[in-house]
């Protein structure tokens, strides 16, 4: 076989062993735990060995050649008169990019999973789900259409219900778990309702033939829409957006990402940092030639101009909740929020490799993260108030450590962590595109660094602030070994996207890989920014203003027993706004859920209760006038004997039968139902 | 081309294996499960059906695709059915849910 039928197969094939391991789990081997586990990541590291191999042989050829001559591989799928929907796998820069990151992460949070769920009661089945929720995320990697990567998008929309009420005993767990599931549905059916916006006008979803093609975008690009102003290419853009909205808790659809914390760490690793949040900035990345299209110089489309507002926003608005959280977990949800939107503003700015760069990045970093604030809450007895940890540098060495690097990493501490790079490219581009979105994000950026030192200074650093934090003691191999692996790739991957002309370092290096490889999915590099040393100053200034302001309020002098939070003080009823999360939940709570409870409460009393109930009951009022008429005319006109007689005796007759048919249960009925209905069938077959 | 005969079948025996669900099962989950495999034997029927005799019009897989949702919606009606029949009963098994009778 020749070397691109290997890879076409190979890439066929990598959704499929953690999909098998899956399967294998729930059918057979639910008894088995350590079975389980052992198909699991057995699956998964398959999976990963196809994964880098198709990674490694793609950069072999280089991002132009890839280009040119993607992976793709299809079949007819849905044969429907006289086309036929594709199903099939496509392999370019981005996809290549994205299988890397995502088989690492996965791989080193399963391996994670066996020692955080080590005892648990249903130990397999979560193996069993976070199998399924790799086939969605790698199959949504590799899909080559919309409507495949929208079914693999739904199937992680399923296992993350099924995995934050992994714990459904929890009345909190089983409540974030409906959230989340019904707030992501919103922008999956405006999603949904795009898509079909797209095949209604180009007769195609396959990605290969609208986004590579220059004449469909154009011609998508000129049609005007439904909504005046708008072309299709905006108004599909936009709906697509909204899928991403949902997807990676973007504001308004943001109040389901911080509840989800309810599900175990390795899920909230998984799903709610490294992947399947990404997926909704995978999507948007994916789709930027369409968003994108129709793009007059400097100003954005409509859905880019959307992605820009919305991105800027998110990114202000969850890291200063950030700020006013102590659960451990929360503080990192928050984070992702603001991180995801960072990603999403630099797309609405047209930096597309840099918000592919910082997808990669924070993929890395905030796995980590994840798993660190896992590896304390297994460390300390399940504490997540970080009230009340402290101290645990010298009794988590490792991680405290590898914590911190992925802290640094998000603050985007310059030069050693990888979260500066990408972070500092975002920036450089809205420096040069747009000073609002750059002011509003290197505030972002100092709000990140102030909170990421809060939480590293609450958690680790001075004493121990309760008796379990006092008796804290250091995860096994298992949850540290993918801290470590994950800390390398937070330090070192950054190096891989340096910009040419940054001083020293880009002359050292001589070669931005990341921005070559990845910017040819577009076809040809978009042209690199010359190095400015304004944005650069700035956002590394934002980056340590912000560590060392966390470090004077909460390291300098740590925060004693019982002690109350600095920021309580100095913000007063501020503070009470943020840690109340601007009460947004309180928002819809008042203006579409009660409202919604309101109006089926007021449909069940006067539709149900009045108007159907009432047409019944009135044909049984009239019923019993007709028995009270009959009656009257029996007694007073067939009154005889005789005929009473004979009445009384069909009646029991006609009543025993009635006892014996009418049992009440349904399948007694279902039974007499088929026996009449073979006697018919019978006579009919007999006499026709 | 499978011969049209062999879908039959197969379509005839998935509904009679959800028929005897239907009838031998307790648990009303279970029965409602079983209904859904009758009702996708009708829709197994109708396409095979669609495809043998006309196949360049797509109206027979427009029909199923109207079938599936009217069944999304029925199961949806029927668990929630299902949910208030056990918080009022504290039960699936159906024959505990006997009260409508004489």
């Amino acid at each position: 076989m020749e070397m691109r039928q290997i890879l076409e197969l190979v890439t066929v094939l990598i959704p499929l062993p953690p999909f098998l391991a899956f399967a294998l789990i729930v059918l057979f081997f639910n008894r088995w735990k350590r079975l389980s586990h052992s198909i699991a990541i057995g699956a998964m590291a398959l999976s990963f060995l196809m994964a880098q191999f198709v990674f490694w042989t793609v950069v072999g050829w280089g991002g132009e050649a890839l280009y040119e001559h993607p992976i793709a591989v299809s079949i007819p799928w849905l044969p429907s008169a006289d086309t036929a929907l594709e199903m099939g796998v496509f392999v370019d820069p981005l996809t290549a990019v994205t299988l890397f990151f995502v088989s690492i992460t996965c791989l080193a949070i399963f391996v994670y999973s066996v020692g955080y769920m080590h005892g648990d009661p249903r130990y397999s089945r979560f193996f069993a789900y976070i199998s399924l929720f790799a086939t969605g995320m790698l199959g949504l990697t590799v899909a080559d259409n919309l409507l495949m990567l929208f079914i693999f998008w739904e199937i992680m929309g399923l296992c993350s219900y099924l995995l934050i009420g992994f714990w459904f005993e929890k009345p909190s767990a089983y409540r974030a778990a409906i959230k989340a599931f019904l707030t992501t549905r919103i922008g999956d059916v405006i999603m949904l309702i795009g898509i079909a916006y797209l095949y209604a006008h180009t007769g195609t979803i396959s990605f290969d033939a609208i986004l590579r093609n220059e004449e469909v975008l154009h011609e998508l690009a000129i049609t005007p829409s439904l909504i005046p102003t708008l072309s299709v290419a905006a108004a599909v853009g936009l709906l697509i957006f909204a899928g991403t909205v949902g997807k990676s808790a973007q504001f308004p659809l943001h109040v389901w990402l911080p509840d989800a914390m309810e599900g175990p760490t390795p899920v909230s690793a998984m799903i709610h940092a490294a992947t399947m949040v990404s997926a909704g900035v995978y999507l948007v990345v994916r789709m930027f030639p369409l968003l994108a299209a129709g793009m007059e110089h400097a100003v954005g489309t409509p859905p880019m101009q959307a992605m820009a507002l919305i991105g800027t926003f998110s990114a202000v608005f969850a890291a200063t909740i950030a700020v006013a959280q102590n659960d451990i977990k929360r503080v990192l949800a928050y984070s992702t929020i603001s991180q995801l939107a960072y990603m999403v503003a630099a797309l609405g700015i047209g930096a597309y490799v840099a918000a592919a760069f910082h997808l990669v990045t924070h993929a890395f970093f905030k796995a980590l993260l994840f798993l660190g604030s896992g590896s304390v809450i297994i460390g300390t007895h399940h504490l997540q108030d970080m009230m009340e940890m402290g101290g645990l540098r010298k009794r988590m060495p490792v991680t405290f450590w590898t914590f911190l690097i992925g802290g640094l990493a998000l603050a985007g501490f310059p030069v050693i962590t990888a979260g500066f790079w990408s972070k500092d490219e975002i920036l450089a581009h809205a420096w040069a595109h747009n000073p609002v979105v750059f002011w509003a994000l290197a505030a972002g950026a100092l709000l990140t660094a102030f909170y990421t030192m809060r939480q590293i200074s609450l958690t680790f650093l001075g004493q121990p602030r309760s008796h379990h934090a006092e008796h804290a003691h250091e995860t096994p191999w298992v949850m540290t070994g993918p801290l470590v692996v994950l800390a390398l790739f937070a330090l070192f991957f950054g190096f891989v996207g340096v910009p040419e002309d940054f001083p020293v370092l880009g002359e050292l290096i001589h070669h931005n890989w990341f921005h070559h490889f990845v910017g040819a999915t577009l076809g040809h590099a978009p042209e690199a920014l010359s190095f400015n040393p304004v944005p650069l100053a700035i956002s590394v200034g934002a980056a340590l203003l912000g560590l060392l302001g966390g470090w004077l309020v909460y390291g300098r002098r740590p925060l004693a027993e019982g002690g109350v939070d600095p920021l309580v003080r100095w913000l007063g009823p501020v503070h009470t706004v943020l840690r109340n999360k601007y009460y947004v939940d309180e928002f819809y709570q008042l203006v579409f859920i009660q409202p919604t409870i309101w109006l089926a409460g007021a449909v069940y009393r006067w539709i149900d209760l009045g108007l159907i109930d009432g047409i019944l009951h009135g044909a049984a009022r009239l019923g019993e006038l007709w028995g009270i008429v009959g009656r009257w005319i029996h007694r007073y006109i067939i009154d005889g004997g005789l005929v009473d007689g004979s009445a009384r005796a069909i009646g029991a007759i006609g009543r025993e039968f009635r006892q014996a048919l009418q049992t009440g249960q349904v399948q007694h009925y279902l039974i007499s139902v088929l026996f009449f209905l073979c006697t018919f069938a019978l006579l009919y077959l007999l006499f026709r | 081309m499978i011969p049209l005969s062999w879908i039959l079948i197969l379509s005839a025996a998935l509904f009679c294996i959800g028929l005897y669900g239907v009838l031998a099962r307790r648990n009303a989950i279970a029965i409602l499960m079983s209904i859904e495999l009758m009702l996708n034997a009708v829709i197994l029927n109708l396409l095979s059906i669609w495809r043998y005799a006309e196949p360049t019009a797509a109206t027979g897989q427009a029909f199923a695709a109207f079938v599936y949702a009217v069944a999304a919606a029925e199961v949806a009606v029927g668990l929630a059915l299902i949910v208030v029949i056990y918080r009022n009963r504290e039960t699936t098994d159906v024959d505990q849910i006997n009260l409508l009778k004489w």
